[in-house]
């Protein structure tokens, strides 16, 4: 809600600044968003008359004018289509200054003297765009400063209101707050009812009496609706924001700003029989006052004659029954609207009005009356015309609101004692009434009435609110109750993602934050074919139009932001929620995701550079999983992941539940999205992953322990995690560590065979082991993989 | 007796002239050892006459005792030159840079958000999520945010059906925290919000913090108090904090909270839009109407709830001026968080 500080004083007059009035709005919730001047800083503007036009003798498109400044008569060069003798206009006179590199000077155009120039309002910063020079009305007073004349020095206040402050939509609605803030009344300028002088009246029936309970309507005959409105009225509409259309809708504006009535006008001439307020029906059509014509349907209330729907009631007219320019009778409509039916209506059609805006927050019940006469004396006065008498019909009205109050609330919610008299003032101020009231001390109590206008007043709650508003919330009390509390249990059967996180960073990984919708066709790539997708039915974009499965793409897109940007070596991971679709379960888990790409270590003098591989993103993993201090829980098998590269990925368990996936990107993947170098990437699944046995302390063994290595031939189709399995189950308790620490592959050894050499160690706590029982063991699993692996010693 | 003088001396001439350990040891068992040829001078004495044997006995040690101590001092002398020249051999210019793994970095947004966290958690807050995809009611009517409602308007929602959407704020957590617990309540929602806006100073998803503490006798002071002492935490700064009335559905009162900039101090400049004030977050006291949908009796109990942007907070904190810098991971930006 735009308004100008000039109209606002005119209703209340507050001795305080511009400056102090905006943050005293501020501060009551109605926040200032935005303050500025009413016009352009220029000077040396009067007004002028002129006294003759005469065509300049060498250009087509020039008049040479004489123009009186209310001292001399000078002669002025003007080039505006619409110049006339008579006229009063806006005359910058030499030396005017109409915008910082812009002062009139004397010149001479086409050998023709000209001492000043003829504005027009845009020119002067009041409109965005003119046809011709500003006509001012003859009353003008000739040599009077523009500033003067039109008030310009004036304040535009913009207020960012909240949806519950219908109320304040409006100059009397500011005016209201600004007196109860100021504790001055405001005053109410009088409006006089209009007496009929013609007895012409138009039946209206309320045919759904919840939804418009109240509906007023009146006649005006022989109106003429080509006089321009006058220059008042169009700048207090401008410095609101409104443009000037025609007298008809700009009186109807009016209004609607002034005291926060929506009104409509209908051309009489167009409408058949008789108004019926009702719902449309299904699939009923009208053509509204943009052009755009719109299908109805049973939600939406229309104002309608007896033959089709003229207008969304309290949205948008219709083209056909609006004012145009042969219009001659008027019907004046002003209404009270049920907030509820009216709520989201001109969303549903893609609209949003002013009167939408005001009649979804509600307006009050009580202003129809006011409004139509108010609006009746400017038609008048602006297209003449006769009123026929005003015709009110109504229905079920909303019952005034009775809310309780008790002083003790007000002491427990807001932490202060207000004293009884005090809160009876300010809810009194703001318009609300003691009904009953109970004087007990310390058990204070009242039932308030609460005023027609207020829409967001209706329990306890919104009343200590009021108060707390009007009392000033810096005003009330600050306590520290809240900060002592007590001692938290801290989990250390769970890991928290910030220990996760931590150790991946400590790994070379950097955090990285992607949006959860992705563009859906790598997405699709980057999934398992039995899960479906989530797509969101209005999205910013098809790039961002699906909900991940997996973190890939993210990851992925990151990869390729970086990499457009000189980056040669990149580990990134992300956590955050995946989503799928089952049946009719949407499934949202919480996941842990990595990706690396380049050198292992990064650029530096000391060791020979080489490219990650898979067994360097496993490492990084295993890491993890040791932070669970039950890493037998787990296990690695090849398995094939469309997003992976067959022979290079794997699913990761923990006791049958599947942990995630670790592998290189497919490699059709990496060239469809021109990759250069292998892409190692894995997913893990937090709630699986975060479940940790606390540590418990193995005793130290005093005795030495004894180390032998063996190397075993095998064929390479042999997984090591079988053959590994199958030594720590027949090495027994005292095998402390198993080590792979040596793998060779060469030709001596024929193609299909590799050399493992591992290392294992032996340990008893309670006694040195001797070589025969070490030899005993070791023989025994080297039987055990001749048998099951056909392995040999090498 | 001549043949020892001159067998000491060529003995003392050859350890001079000895140029390692091992010669040195070759000469010492050469002249020392069990068959040296200063030990097989102790083999002449018996041949002599008994009176003289004394004097020549005492004769051969001193001389190998002088050989001995010979050896000594040249074995000495060999170890430091052999240590010094392994000093100056093993030398290295320690002004190279070390061999090191990169560290990485939190998102400057997680980082902001664990610093929220541990500074409640020192209140007794704790830490909730909660799902992302949500439905109308958790989002909107268990907040008093029924349909139509011209609040709704205001959050540009991303909708999957007309029942299923992305949750827009994290006030949704609250509502299932009190659904499924029992009063009071202490807790802090941290989280991904997403709005259908996109634009300098928007996008499309952001991050929330929710906080919200219901018990017996909370009131507006206790909530002025908190979120004070928490901006005067966060932005480690004795701030001005202003409270505004406001409006939000699921509280009442409400208030806007604004801080003094953190930028200019208060003075005004184009972060805080010239009014030496930063909007920070949004508060109020639970509505009682969602204190009851939720099933916590809102007569015995009250509580106060907040919301804030992560995003904007971490952009104040780390004098990030451009929003999209968040989301486009840029590893150049990130890596200036480690």
């Amino acid at each position: 809600m735009k308004f100008s500080e000039t109209w606002l004083r005119e209703w209340v007059d507050p001795e305080i600044s511009t400056e102090e009035l905006v943050s005293q709005l501020t501060m009551a919730g109605l926040e200032v968003d935005a303050v500025e001047s009413a016009a352009n800083q220029f000077n040396g503007v009067v007004v002028g008359e002129v006294i003759s036009v005469e065509k300049h003798p060498d250009a087509d498109k020039l008049n040479v004018c004489q123009v009186s400044n209310g001292n001399e008569t000078l002669q002025v060069v003007c080039g505006a289509p619409n110049v006339a003798s008579g006229q009063k206009v806006p005359f910058a006179l030499v030396g005017a200054q109409l915008a910082e590199n812009f002062t009139i000077k004397q010149a001479k155009l086409r050998g023709a003297e000209s001492n000043g120039m003829l504005c027009s309002a845009e020119e002067l910063g009041l409109a965005e765009k003119s046809d011709g020079i500003l006509e001012l009305p003859s009353d003008a007073k000739v040599g009077q400063d523009m500033r003067d004349y039109l008030a310009l020095d004036d304040t535009l206040i913009d207020v960012d209101l909240t949806p519950n402050r219908g109320d304040c939509l409006s100059i009397q609605g500011i005016a209201r707050e600004v007196g109860v803030l100021n504790k001055s009344q405001p005053n109410t300028p009088n409006f006089d009812d209009v007496p009929s002088t013609i007895n012409d009246v138009f039946s209206v029936e309320l045919l759904s009496p919840e939804d418009c309970p109240r509906y007023l309507g009146r006649v005006i005959r022989n109106v003429d609706v080509s006089v321009v409105s006058p220059v008042w009225l169009q700048e207090k509409l401008r410095r609101s924001g409104i443009r000037s259309i025609d007298p008809a809708v700009d009186v109807t504006n009016y209004v609607m700003l002034e005291l926060g009535q929506p009104l409509h006008a209908f051309d009489l001439d167009n409408l058949q029989k008789g108004i019926q307020v009702r719902r449309a029906k299904q699939a009923e059509k009208l053509v509204l006052l943009d052009g755009r014509e719109v299908e109805l349907n049973k939600e939406t209330l229309v104002i309608a004659d007896h033959k089709k729907a003229l207008a969304i009631a309290g949205v948008m007219g219709g083209e056909h029954s609006g004012i145009n320019n042969n219009t001659q009778h008027i019907f004046l409509e002003s209404a009270f609207f049920n907030p509820l039916s009216i709520a989201g209506k001109a969303r549903m059609y893609g609209m949003h009005t002013d009167a939408s805006h005001r009649f979804e927050r509600g307006v009050d019940y009580d202003l129809p009356k006011l409004a139509i006469e108010r609006a009746t004396n400017l038609l008048l006065d602006i297209v003449g015309g006769e009123a026929g008498p005003v015709v009110m019909t109504d229905a079920d009205l909303p019952e005034s609101k009775v809310v309780k109050l008790r002083a003790s609330k007000v002491l427990s919610l807001l932490g202060i004692d207000i004293p009884a008299p005090e809160i009876e003032d300010i809810l009194t101020r703001l318009g609300l009434e003691v009904v009953e009231s109970v004087n007990e001390s310390g058990n204070e109590s009242w039932i308030f009435k609460v005023p027609s206008w207020r829409f967001d007043i209706s329990i306890e709650a919104d009343l200590i609110e009021e108060l707390a508003r009007i009392y000033g919330y810096d005003n009330l009390p600050i306590s520290s109750a809240s900060t002592g509390s007590k001692l938290h249990a801290l989990s250390e059967a769970k890991l928290n993602l910030r220990q996760l996180r931590r150790r991946l960073i400590s790994f070379g990984y950097q955090e990285v934050i992607s949006y959860s919708f992705v563009e859906p066709e790598l997405e699709n790539k980057l999934s398992l074919p039995q899960t479906q997708a989530i797509s969101l039915s209005n999205p910013i974009s098809s790039e961002m139009s699906v909900m991940r499965r997996n973190l890939w793409s993210g990851l992925l897109q990151t990869l390729k932001h970086n990499q457009n940007r000189q980056q040669d070596r990149v580990r990134i991971f992300e956590s955050g929620l995946v989503f799928s679709k089952t049946a009719d379960n949407i499934s949202q888990d919480a996941m842990l995701g990595g990706l690396i790409w380049g050198n292992q270590a990064p650029e530096q003098w000391g060791e020979r550079s080489r490219s990650s591989d898979f067994y360097d993103i496993k490492g990084d993993i295993e890491n993890l999983i040791a932070m669970t201090n039950d890493s037998s829980s787990f296990s690695f098998e090849a398995a094939e992941h469309p997003a992976l590269q067959p022979g290079q990925s794997a699913r990761i368990s923990r006791n049958q539940k599947i942990l995630g996936w670790v592998g290189a990107l497919n490699p059709q993947i990496q060239s469809a999205l021109d990759i250069p170098g292998k892409v190692y990437l894995f997913e893990l699944d937090i709630k699986i992953l975060e479940e940790a046995a606390l540590t418990k302390v193995n005793t130290l063994s005093k005795y030495p322990s004894v180390r032998r290595d063996i190397a075993l031939v095998v064929e390479k189709g042999h997984k090591y995690a079988e053959i590994e399995a199958l030594i720590r189950q027949q090495a027994g308790e005292f095998l402390e560590s198993l080590v792979l620490f040596d793998v060779y592959q060469g030709e001596n050894l024929g193609a299909d065979k590799q050399s493992l050499a591992l290392g294992l160690t032996f340990q008893n706590p309670e006694r040195t082991l001797n070589d025969e029982e070490i030899n005993e063991i070791i023989n025994k699993c080297i039987k055990a993989l001749e048998a099951q692996f056909n392995a040999e010693l090498r | 007796m001549d043949n020892l003088e001159s067998l000491t001396s060529s003995a003392l001439q050859a350890i001079e002239q000895a140029e390692n350990a091992a010669e040195l040891d070759s000469l010492r068992v050469q002249y020392l050892g069990k068959k040296g040829s200063l030990t097989e001078q102790l083999k002449t004495l018996g041949k002599l006459p008994a009176e003289e044997r004394p004097a020549a006995g005492a004769a051969i040690n001193q001389a190998k005792q002088q050989v001995q101590e010979a050896i000594n001092l040249r074995k000495e002398s060999i170890d430091s030159a052999a240590t010094s020249e392994l000093l100056q051999r093993e030398a290295i210019d320690v002004t190279f840079t070390g061999r090191r793994q990169h560290v990485g970095a939190l998102h400057p947004v997680t980082r902001t958000i664990e610093r929220i966290e541990d500074i409640f958690s020192a209140a007794g807050f704790d830490t909730v999520e909660g799902p992302e995809i949500e439905d109308d009611y958790h989002n909107f009517e268990a907040l008093n945010i029924p349909d139509h409602h011209p609040a709704r308007a205001m959050h540009d929602t991303f909708y999957f059906d007309i029942n299923t959407l992305l949750r827009t704020h994290t006030s949704t957590v609250q509502v299932r925290t009190m659904e499924t617990g029992e009063a009071p309540f202490r807790i802090i929602c941290p989280g991904r919000v997403y709005r259908c806006d996109s634009d300098l100073t928007h996008t499309p998803m952001f991050h929330q913090v929710e906080g919200l503490l219901i018990d017996e006798n909370a009131s507006f002071a206790d909530l002025k108090g908190i979120i004070e002492d928490f901006l005067k935490a966060f932005f480690e700064a004795d701030l001005s904090v202003r409270f505004r009335p406001s409006y939000f559905p699921f509280t009442e009162p409400s208030a806007e909270v604004d801080v003094q900039c953190v930028t200019c101090g208060g003075e005004g400049c184009r972060v805080c839009g010239h009014t030496g004030w930063l909007e920070i977050l949004g508060c109020g006291m639970v509505h009682p109407k969602v204190l009851d949908m939720s099933g916590v009796d809102s007569e015995k109990y009250s509580g106060y709830a907040f919301g804030m942007g992560v995003d904007r907070l971490a952009m104040l904190r780390y004098q990030i001026k451009d929003l999209r810098l968040l989301f486009e991971n840029d590893l150049r930006f990130l890596q200036q968080f480690s």
